[in-house]
């Protein structure tokens, strides 16, 4: 099933300050029948939001759902034909494991033949058959989440969504669980859509990445070519283990400088900008380099090494890049070659990527991003919140005492204005 | 360690052991004793004849009102627990699903809990009361007014003509009960039904789970500990119903066939007859303690924890 978003937007109203905060902004992806995709980004992205908006849980403020050729915009959840794992899996605890996938398909009236035919199926495909008679307290966590996906299955839905299906799981396990994941949606061939914030999981098994931040949709693309083409330094600067390292650093006379040093020649007019290098970019090279950084370790753990170094002009206190040969004996310094495949540049004050030889645009809305970063900051505690009130109402007694000061001067004066008329006039006539 | 710091834990305990001692255990086996033994002098506590045996349960069984009164005590159990169960049930369900004027409401379904016992009985009394005989009703009362009929429901205020049924008595008297009892189960219920993880109501409505079939296979067996709960304390308390037909019909129950058996307990005791009412609350001991059971065998099954 063909999933559209169009211009999809959730905004919550915060009744206490009285204002809007925007979980998900104008959102607009197209998702082909059958892919694999992530949505990924830090918590508070809007990324479980838009999940939930896809179920039907949550109903948008503005925008379009359309499955296929269905506008499902205003549908129930349980008429769209979508299965849902929730992050803590929502097993109900009173029912078996095959009571638990057997609840959908009683719910949507299927005979009860093909009710056990389906069930044991989907038990099969996730591999939970010598489970069905335990209560989802007698199961692993990896277990209970087969079990949540084996129910999320069962009725055979158009579209699979998954919430962080992974975040309540060991390292190792994850690990197991994502190929599992994999392997399901391709044995299925189900549209499915998960949600995560971890950006290794998210780039292992997605077809499709949807990277976003703040509500707005960063960048969308297959996991790799946002790894080698990211369009803006938040992008570059999410994906990626270890992290992208980001400089800052400056474009003059046709050249890319860090500090005073000239890493590589450009035609791009003279400005500000941030230089990031993927940890992969750095070739170790004492003659040629281009790049001196002050090395402070040298880490070998298994079949990765790399140096630990420091930059006055680098955002993050070390530098961390991956090589594959070194000897750092008597070394302070160590000088850089850099692959240009793996440097990018970015605006200084847009943080959007510039290029010789392509356009980047900026993110849609990105002013209405910085609108959104502001909520947070206007959040006071209760007792500032109180002290604010409290002035606002001594305030607003004291405006009105003075209104009312104020009317009784000018009656006074009117008075007065009066009574000294009626003495002039009365002047008046007695001359 | 543990054999150490007994004597500690003995003597936190000691102030609630020695009440109890008093005022329930000693009670307990002189209860028994009185129902086997006869002659008991209550000013001095002892026996005086000693006579063992099962006369005085075969003396309380052929008490008149004795079957009477266990028949009135089983109709009120039977009925009233289950129905303001499910009522609680309903009304609390009702209530977590209204969101303007919550609290608002919650406070009123609560009110009759604070009330006294005997006030709610006696306006009850009042509201079912129909004054003047049959052919020429003085005031029909409030519910027969609002019912647009002429029942005479509890035969008080009646002058002459024909006496209320059973029927109707023991219909006036469940009411009272089952409306006294619901606060204390909307309370509990509705406490349960706020601390249900919403994800599972979410989870249902993706599996495309109707009203009723969420409300049938997920609120009520995630309400089963606590409906377990109000289910056992409730046919506990209705098996000592008493005050609910005092209040109602006043000291004269037996005139009235509105007695339960723990009034039979009073009405022997007042007679002086402390074996039958000693054999009475026996009875009654073994009825509630079957019924426990029971309960505890079904929820055992059906609950889960």
């Amino acid at each position: 099933m063909e999933i559209v978003l169009k211009g999809l937007t959730k905004e919550f109203d915060n009744k206490k300050t009285n204002s809007k905060v925007v979980a998900v902004n104008n959102v607009t992806i197209d998702i082909a029948s059958g892919t694999l995709v992530g949505l990924l980004g830090p918590s508070g992205c809007g990324k479980s939001t838009t999940l939930f908006m896809l179920s039907g849980l949550l109903s948008p403020t503005r925008g379009q759902i359309i499955f296929g050729d269905k506008d499902v915009t205003s549908l129930e959840p349980q008429k769209r034909g979508i299965g849902l794992v929730f992050q803590n899996y929502a097993l109900y605890p009173h029912m078996t494991v095959l009571q638990n996938i057997l609840f959908p398909l009683e719910n949507i009236g299927m005979p009860k033949e093909d009710r056990m035919k389906r069930a044991e199926e989907v038990a099969k495909i996730v591999q939970i058959e010598n489970l069905l008679d335990r209560k989802p307290s007698e199961l692993s966590g990896g277990q209970q989440q087969r079990v949540a996906i084996a129910r999320a299955l069962a009725k055979q839905p158009d579209v699979l969504l998954l919430d962080e299906p992974l975040s309540n799981l060991d390292a190792r396990l994850r690990l197991q669980t994502r190929e599992e994941i994999r392997r399901i949606q391709q044995t299925t061939g189900v549209t499915t859509v998960f949600v995560t914030h971890d950006q290794e999981e998210a780039m292992s098994i997605s077809d499709i990445l949807v990277v976003m931040k703040l509500g707005v949709v960063q960048q969308v693309g297959k996991p790799q070519e946002i790894y080698d083409d990211p369009h803006n330094l938040f992008v570059a600067q999410f994906l990626g283990t270890p992290p992208i390292n980001t400089f800052t650093g400056e474009i003059k006379n046709g050249g890319v400088y860090i500090g005073e040093e000239k890493i590589m020649n450009t035609k791009l007019p003279d400005q500000k900008v941030y230089i990031a290098i993927r940890p992969e970019g750095f070739i170790p090279d004492q003659k040629n380099g281009v790049l001196t950084l002050k090395l402070e370790n040298y880490e070998v753990m298994g079949r990765e090494r790399s140096i630990i170094s420091t930059h006055p002009n680098c955002l993050k206190p070390t530098i961390r890049s991956t090589v594959d040969e070194f000897d750092p004996t008597g070394l302070e310094n160590v000088k850089f070659k850099l692959k240009p495949a793996k440097v990018f540049l970015f605006n200084y004050d847009t943080q959007i990527r510039i290029a010789e030889d392509k356009e980047y645009d900026a993110p849609e809305f990105m002013d209405a991003v910085e609108q959104v970063q502001l909520e947070p900051n206007e959040k006071k505690n209760v007792f500032t919140k109180f002290a604010d009130k409290s002035k606002e109402l001594v305030n607003k007694v004291a405006s009105v005492f003075k209104k009312k000061e104020a009317k009784e001067d000018e009656q006074v004066v009117e008075e007065k204005v009066i009574a000294e008329t009626d003495q002039s006039s009365q002047e008046g006539e007695g001359e | 360690m543990e054999s150490k710091h007994q004597w500690r834990g003995w003597i936190f305990l000691a102030p609630t052991l020695i009440l109890m001692a008093v005022f329930t255990f000693y009670p307990f086996f002189k209860t028994l004793g009185m129902a086997f033994l006869n002659g008991y002098d209550p000013l001095l506590g002892v026996h005086q004849k000693f006579s063992v045996g099962f006369q005085n349960f075969i003396d309380a069984f052929n008490y008149p009102q004795f079957k009477q009164c266990l028949q009135n005590t089983i109709i009120v159990t039977i009925v009233t627990v289950p129905v303001s169960t499910i009522l609680a049930l309903l009304i609390a369900v009702a209530l977590n699903s209204i969101k303007p004027f919550q609290k608002f409401l919650q406070t009123i379904f609560f009110v009759p809990y604070i009330t006294n016992t005997i006030a709610i009985g006696m306006v009850f009394a009042i509201m079912f009361t129909m004054i003047g005989t049959p052919k020429t009703v003085t005031t029909p009362g409030v519910i027969n007014s609002i019912l647009g009929v002429n029942i005479n429901w509890i035969n008080i205020g009646k002058i002459g003509g024909s006496r209320s049924t059973y029927f109707t008595k023991m219909f006036v008297l469940c009411v009272y009960i089952i409306w006294n009892a619901l606060p204390f189960k909307i309370l509990i219920l509705l406490g349960a039904l706020q601390s249900v993880n919403k994800q599972y109501y979410d989870a249902a409505k993706v599996d495309c789970a109707s009203r009723f079939r969420t409300f049938m296979k997920i609120t009520v067996p995630m309400l089963s500990p606590m409906l377990a709960y109000v289910l056992i304390t409730g046919f506990i308390g209705s098996f000592k119903e008493y005050t609910a037909s005092v209040a109602i019909f006043g000291q004269q129950l037996n005139t009235f066939e509105m007695n339960t058996v723990v009034g039979y307990i009073y009405d022997q005791i007042g007679l002086a007859k402390y074996g039958r009412a000693a054999a009475g609350a026996l009875i009654l001991f073994m009825i509630i303690l079957a019924f426990t059971i029971f309960n505890n065998w079904v929820s055992s099954k059906k609950v889960h924890y």
